[in-house]
């Protein structure tokens, strides 16, 4: 363990919350999207966060990204008969983000990116205040 | 305040100058303390880095009990001594706290995703955590200034 160790542990945080914050801004940028660049609507993904754990150290480590996953909800389904991408009943199928659930992901995640930041300011006001031990 | 060991004798002489030792067994005890509370802010940095992690489980160290144990001789590191390779040089020696025991929290608002981390809870210790460390850290500049200040009389 090292001092810049909590540097790394935050800086892992803000990495992994700004993905985050990127997989949401893109649900919400699509929520309207019906077909996507394979012809099927956009579906709303996720991060999956896992703790990193600090190399000869179990209980202490930052986070990473493990993998993003995608939505399994079914599409959401509007009646718009004129829409080309119509099916036979007038339905078009479009992307199952739930806009309201991003908004909060969002704010969580800004949230916490916050936090993390705090705490590397807090770190490196300590860091110098060490550096000028005794003078 | 620890006493200050009787200095070693050989043959009725005394052996040459553990000075610098003593000057370093000044600061054992609020290195010790330093080190454990920059070891608690690392547990703490990664309680928050990990508060949206599914299934992290939260950790603190027992700053009390782990001081108690890194200044007995039990559970601590063997210390980090200079290599004397001529009569002429001054041994000394510096104290190592062994890893402290990270313990688990005990969750008061646990959450679905089996996550403990309640950031009140670590907010309030990191910035408790931070004052100490402060504290520690104006303990020891006052000894190094009190110490320069006995040297330049």
């Amino acid at each position: 363990m090292s001092s810049t160790s909590i540097f790394q542990i935050a800086g892992s945080a803000l990495t992994a919350q700004s993905q985050r914050m990127n997989v949401s801004a893109s649900n919400i940028a699509n929520a309207s999207s019906a077909a996507g660049p394979d012809g099927r609507p956009y579906r709303a993904r996720q991060v999956v966060f896992q703790m990193a754990p600090q190399p000869g150290s179990e209980a202490v480590g930052g986070v990473r990204v493990a993998g993003v996953i995608e939505s399994a909800a079914p599409p959401r389904m509007q009646y718009d008969p004129g829409n080309p991408l119509a099916d036979a009943q007038g339905y078009v199928a479009l992307p199952n983000v739930d806009v309201v659930a991003e908004t909060v992901n969002m704010i969580s995640a800004s949230r916490s990116y916050q936090a993390n930041v705090e705490v590397i300011n807090t770190a490196k006001t300590l860091m110098a205040k060490t550096l000028t031990l005794g003078q | 305040m620890r006493g200050i060991p009787a200095a070693p004798r050989e043959n009725g002489y005394l052996t040459r100058t553990p000075m610098i030792d003593r000057i370093g067994k000044e600061f054992e005890f609020q290195q010790t303390a330093l080190s454990l509370r920059q070891q608690r802010q690392e547990v703490l940095a990664s309680n928050i880095a990990n508060a949206d992690t599914p299934n992290y489980k939260a950790r603190d160290i027992d700053f009390a009990a782990s001081l108690r144990e890194a200044m007995g001789e039990a559970l601590r590191l063997p210390d980090t001594q200079l290599t004397l390779t001529s009569a002429r040089h001054i041994p000394a020696r510096a104290h190592t706290a062994g890893p402290a025991e990270e313990l688990y929290r005990v969750p008061t608002q646990p959450s679905i995703d089996g996550n403990t981390v309640d950031m009140n809870v670590e907010r309030v210790q990191f910035a408790d955590n931070t004052m100490r460390y402060q504290a520690d850290l104006a303990l020891v500049d006052r000894r190094i200034k009190s110490l320069l200040a006995a040297m330049q009389q």
